[in-house]
């Protein structure tokens, strides 16, 4: 038998999923995902999701945009190629700002969309939970949770009765 | 008490499959066919008017000195406002927590993306020599040349080709949740192959909903500002010349109030066929329409007020050049363009004070049509009356359009539409993620 990623339990709703997550972790499994077909508020944290990097990334793709935009701007007309117009300073700081302003916000956009996809694993061809019954109803209408076999309190037989436990629509196995 | 913006009897499943059904289950219909199929027509003519024009140059337009800047910037102008409202409802009514954005959002958004990829190519067309337009881009070249910093032109690449990949990535975050629903509903093995790979894996996790919120919360942050500063930074192409006519400080809030005003009126003329076609009257509720009628409003009276200020500032101003240019629009030579665009984006959006009015299908679609329209002439008047009487009485000069000219301003009609409308084939018009939301709130 290959080796198992799970047990993965089915709700009707948000509410249940949530619950259902608080639950899991009092019980002290720790390696817990909840899928839902929605931002469900409140479903991180009971999975145990503490902070995300993503703000930090865009912070410092913000910086790196704005000061090389700047950079680039000054080094051009100063350094490389400088060139009198009309007499105005060639580090004619006012007229670099629109750059650098769409430079800063370029950057910290692109942060945003890489640390995003980066911090989440994504792209992903392949998962086991895509391979679970049902789970196509979870960008549907349907809410999982699955509690990992990696977790150090998984045993299958106790797994699947705290999960029957929980009243869920029904119990699958995830293969790896 | 508000209305509802969904009705009980939607819950996420069936929200899901009759958003999605368009795209996956529904026919073609002979009306999208016929659409497309002009559309299409229009394309093609316009990239054969393209071939032309590169083929032997801007002769076949009908500038000249004076009048050198006509068409390609007027309908850049056009095209880069109506491409504002989509990024506009979708970052700042997301940030200022206005539900009623999220059945909009996704298609004021594919909107602005359409508008502004087509505003981006006027100003290379106008290029008398176009195939060197990546001259504007910096890279250490063999001539030793860099672009001139100092100049709106060179912000102005900036500025758009920034607004325009933000606002895709802003769009394609938000569609991810919806292209992996696609994904998962797809029938056959192609489709499934296809939305897959477009969804990059998505799969719904609990922490990944968490940093997707995050992103996109930061991603709209982001955005607001940059839909101000991109019409702000086309308004300083004409403010920092010292054209008289050009040359005024109101210009930049003055666009921004216009684009946001022709963006909602081109929103409205796109949702109005699309809700009744597709049959999302339930998720397009007139309530939406009404909200985005009293924006139009809204914006309407800053760009009246824009027009006044013009008029003010030039006789305040005791600039004997400036009041030529204003009388010029009043009583010259295009006269009627000037009383026509007054008429059309000032006194007739007064009707939207009555709530009848801003309820009413037929008013609203009429309006969006003429308001386009109106901004379009009011591009017209900034660009062509201002330059065909300058200082120098020997060398003023009338700008008459050529038949190239209406060409390409229906070609890009035409290509706007065309993507428009493959877009509705393809992608989910409505985000459905965003409406099971809605209905999960609604249920509370």
């Amino acid at each position: 038998m290959s080796a198992m990623y799970g047990l993965m339990a089915e709700f009707a709703s948000a509410e249940a999923l949530v619950a259902a997550a608080r639950r899991a972790r009092a019980e002290g499994y720790a390696r817990i995902e909840a899928y839902a077909p929605f931002p469900v508020e409140g479903l991180a944290e009971a999975v145990g999701f503490t902070r995300s990097r993503v703000p930090l990334a865009v912070l410092v793709g913000g910086i790196a945009g704005g000061l090389g935009g700047y950079f680039l701007q000054w080094y051009s007309a100063v350094v490389h190629y400088p060139e009198n117009i009309g007499g105005r300073p060639l580090d004619s700081w006012p007229e670099f700002i629109p750059v650098t302003f769409e430079l800063v916000v370029l950057g910290a956009a692109l942060a945003a969309f890489v640390a995003m996809l980066a911090a989440n694993g994504l792209p992903r061809l392949r998962h086991p939970v895509f391979g679970a019954p049902h789970f196509d109803l979870a960008t549907r209408n349907r809410f999982f949770l699955c509690v990992l076999a990696a977790d150090p309190r998984y045993e299958e037989k106790g797994a699947r009765r705290f999960l029957e436990e929980l009243e869920p629509m029904r119990v699958v196995e995830v293969a790896q | 008490m508000s209305e509802q913006l969904l009705a009980p009897r939607w819950g996420y499943a069936s929200i899901t499959d009759k958003i999605s059904d368009i795209v996956l289950q529904r026919p073609i219909h002979w009306v999208w066919a016929l659409g497309f199929g002009i559309a299409g027509t229009l394309t093609l003519v316009f990239f054969g008017c393209m071939a032309w024009l590169f083929a032997v140059g801007i002769g076949i337009w009908g500038v000249n000195v004076p009048v050198a800047w006509g068409f390609a910037i007027i309908n850049f102008v056009w095209w880069i406002g109506i491409g504002h409202a989509g990024t506009f409802i979708s970052a700042f009514l997301l940030l200022l927590r206005q539900k009623w954005r999220n059945s909009i959002n996704r298609f004021a958004e594919a909107m602005t993306l359409f508008a502004a990829g087509i505003a981006g190519l006027w100003p290379i067309l106008h290029l008398g020599r176009p195939w060197f337009f990546y001259w504007l881009a910096p890279y250490p070249d063999i001539m030793k040349l860099w672009p001139q910093w100092r100049s709106p032109l060179v912000w102005d690449i900036f500025a758009i080709s920034t607004y325009l990949t933000v606002s895709l990535l802003f769009w394609y975050v938000g569609l991810l949740p919806d292209l992996a629903t696609l994904r998962d509903r797809a029938a056959s093995r192609a489709k499934q192959v296809v939305y897959g790979l477009l969804a990059l894996g998505w799969r719904g996790e609990a922490r990944h909903w968490a940093r997707f919120e995050i992103a996109y919360l930061l991603l709209a942050g982001l955005a607001a500002p940059l839909v101000v500063s991109v019409h702000s930074v086309v308004s300083l192409d004409f403010a920092i010349g010292n054209t008289p006519g050009y040359h005024s400080t109101i210009f930049p809030p003055y666009f921004v109030a216009g684009a946001l005003f022709s963006g909602f009126a081109m929103v409205l003329v796109l949702a109005i066929p699309m809700r009744r076609f597709f049959r999302l009257e339930a998720f397009i509720t007139l309530r939406h329409l009404d909200n985005a009628a009293k924006i139009m409003l809204a914006t309407g009276l800053i760009v009246a007020y824009g027009y006044a200020c013009e008029v003010f500032t030039a006789f305040y101003s005791q600039d004997r050049y400036e009041i030529a240019v204003t009388l010029n629009r009043m009583v010259g030579p295009y006269a009627p363009v000037y009383w026509t665009l007054l008429f059309l984006n000032v006194v007739v959006p007064q009707v939207l004070w009555w709530r009848r009015a801003r309820r009413s299908i037929p008013v609203l679609f009429t309006l969006g049509i003429l308001i386009n329209v109106g901004m379009w002439m009011e591009r017209f008047m900034i660009v062509v009356t201002s330059l065909n009487r300058d200082f120098l009485p020997s060398s003023w000069g009338l700008f008459v359009p050529t038949g190239f000219d209406w060409t390409m301003l229906a070609g890009s009609i035409g290509l706007f539409a065309l993507l428009f409308l493959a877009f509705i084939r393809f992608l989910p018009a409505i985000s459905i993620f965003e409406m099971r939301e809605i209905a999960a709130e609604e249920k509370e």
